[in-house]
């Protein structure tokens, strides 16, 4: 898993200096895939497994912590951006979302034990996503 | 003969004008038509979070989202609305209106001044409402905090600044009727059914609308261009939601996250602060109905860019 991480975060340096677009659509496909893992889990479609749900809550954390910076002048538009305007108009408002979403993830990462304490955590964190999404980004199909 | 031609012009002209104010008047709902009962608070408090009256009518910018003081502006393409004053206050909100006020607004579109309201408050799904469930609304919000202030006029082009107007467009996407229950389905799609296109309005987003600004009735639920702005509205029938399992479309109407791991955006973030605070019985009727809805094309997205 570490190495998969390390090469995770390789590639992501790598393409983030070419192009913030498609750095932050990946950080976000990553953040849904985990999501999904761990709805499966807090649904109850897949058993609670201790290691996922740490390896869940370290991609929240690492995508809090990269996305702030993702967002330059020069990336309000193009790569099928689902991005808003408003992004650019309350940057501060927006980056202080993601710092709370990785806030929230590691405070998980130290608190979670059982499928109880991790259901609760998880659907708090994953509130970030909502409260984010209302205002920042529009999906255009 | 040019006399009687201009005479002729003259009486149609008048005709049409006397058609067009008949057929165009604001339909009301009769005290008489309200017996004795019992109101349910907590029934209240339910069609309260199912009909998302926060979501426009909260002022915009404060904590507080019981503060229904109104002045959100909607854009649509027919000029911009601004959500009215529904708190309790005497003088800005509802605190006179009397109960078939309040019932005549919900089920015909017709204000306590004997006017039309425009359909960007969703009357074409509440007609649906059982009168009881009405009532019981009418109660939760007598609950909440009176707030001053009324929110300015609407910013309409004409001719949709004349409120006769809407009593044309009523004709032609507002039939009056009420919620009929399938006996051929089972209570709890039933149950479903009324919340989703009754007091839930979920079709007045989810569904393309044509010019006239009517839900294009073949293809309810199948989603379209957003009309407040950008982005695009999801198809919810069985088209795009073939993979969502009804408790998959339940957990989603609690929790906002997709099967897929995403989370829902836009308007949805709002409607799900709203649908969270719901039955799990409410949620998952609901769930049973839209898992129901036959695969329908909706309109096609723009081609990404």
């Amino acid at each position: 898993m570490l190495a998969v991480v390390a090469i995770a975060i390789g590639v992501t340096a790598v393409v983030a200096q070419s192009d913030p677009i498609a750095t932050r659509k990946q950080i976000m496909k990553n953040v849904g895939a985990a999501a999904k893992t761990g709805g499966g889990m807090a649904k109850g479609e897949a058993p609670y497994d201790q290691a996922k749900a740490l390896e869940i809550f370290a991609t929240f954390a690492d995508a809090g912590a990269k996305m702030p910076g993702l967002f330059p002048e020069d990336s309000k538009t193009g790569g099928d951006t689902a991005a808003l305007p408003a992004i650019w108009q309350n940057m501060a408002d927006f980056k202080g979302k993601f710092d709370k979403f990785a806030a929230d993830a590691k405070a998980a990462q130290a608190s979670v034990k059982d499928l109880d304490s991790f259901k609760s955590a998880f659907g708090g964190i994953t509130k970030n996503c909502g409260a984010c999404h209302e205002t920042y980004r529009a999906k255009k199909s | 003969m040019r006399r009687v031609l201009i005479a002729l012009v003259v009486l149609v002209a008048a005709l049409g004008l006397g058609v067009f104010w008949i057929v165009t008047l604001p339909a009301t709902v009769p005290a008489s038509a309200l017996g004795a009962y019992t109101p349910n608070p907590a029934n209240g408090r339910e069609m309260f979070y199912l009909g998302g009256c926060i979501s426009c009518h909260a002022t915009p910018g404060q904590d507080d989202k019981t503060k229904l003081g109104g002045g959100l502006g909607l854009k649509s393409p027919f000029g911009t609305f601004y959500v009215p004053n529904i708190s309790p206050d005497p003088d800005d909100g509802i605190g006179r209106w009397s109960e078939v006020d309040f019932v005549t607004a919900m089920t015909k579109g017709t204000s306590p001044d004997g006017r039309h309201y425009f359909p960007a408050f969703p009357y074409p799904s509440y007609q649906r409402m059982r009168i009881e469930d009405v009532r019981d609304l009418f109660v939760h919000l007598k609950t909440l905090p009176p707030v001053k202030g009324k929110a300015r006029d609407h910013d309409m082009a004409f001719p949709f600044n004349i409120r006769r107007v809407v009593g044309v467009w009523k004709l032609l996407f507002f039939d009056g009727k009420p919620f009929m229950l399938d006996a051929s389905k089972s209570a709890a799609w039933n149950r479903g059914a009324y919340l989703v296109n009754g007091p839930g309005h979920c079709a007045e987003c989810h569904s393309p609308r044509n010019l006239m600004g009517g839900i294009v009735a073949a293809q309810r639920f199948a989603g379209g261009p957003n009309p407040e702005g950008e982005g695009w509205i999801p198809n919810i029938t069985q088209k795009a939601l073939n993979d969502y399992s009804e408790k998959d479309i339940a957990y989603l109407l609690e929790t906002g996250s997709t099967p897929e791991g995403d989370s829902v955006g836009g308007s949805m973030a709002a409607v799900v602060r709203n649908t969270a605070q719901l039955t799990p019985e409410d949620r998952a009727a609901m769930a049973t109905y839209i898992k129901s809805l036959p695969p329908v094309e909706g309109p096609k997205p723009p081609p990404k860019k």
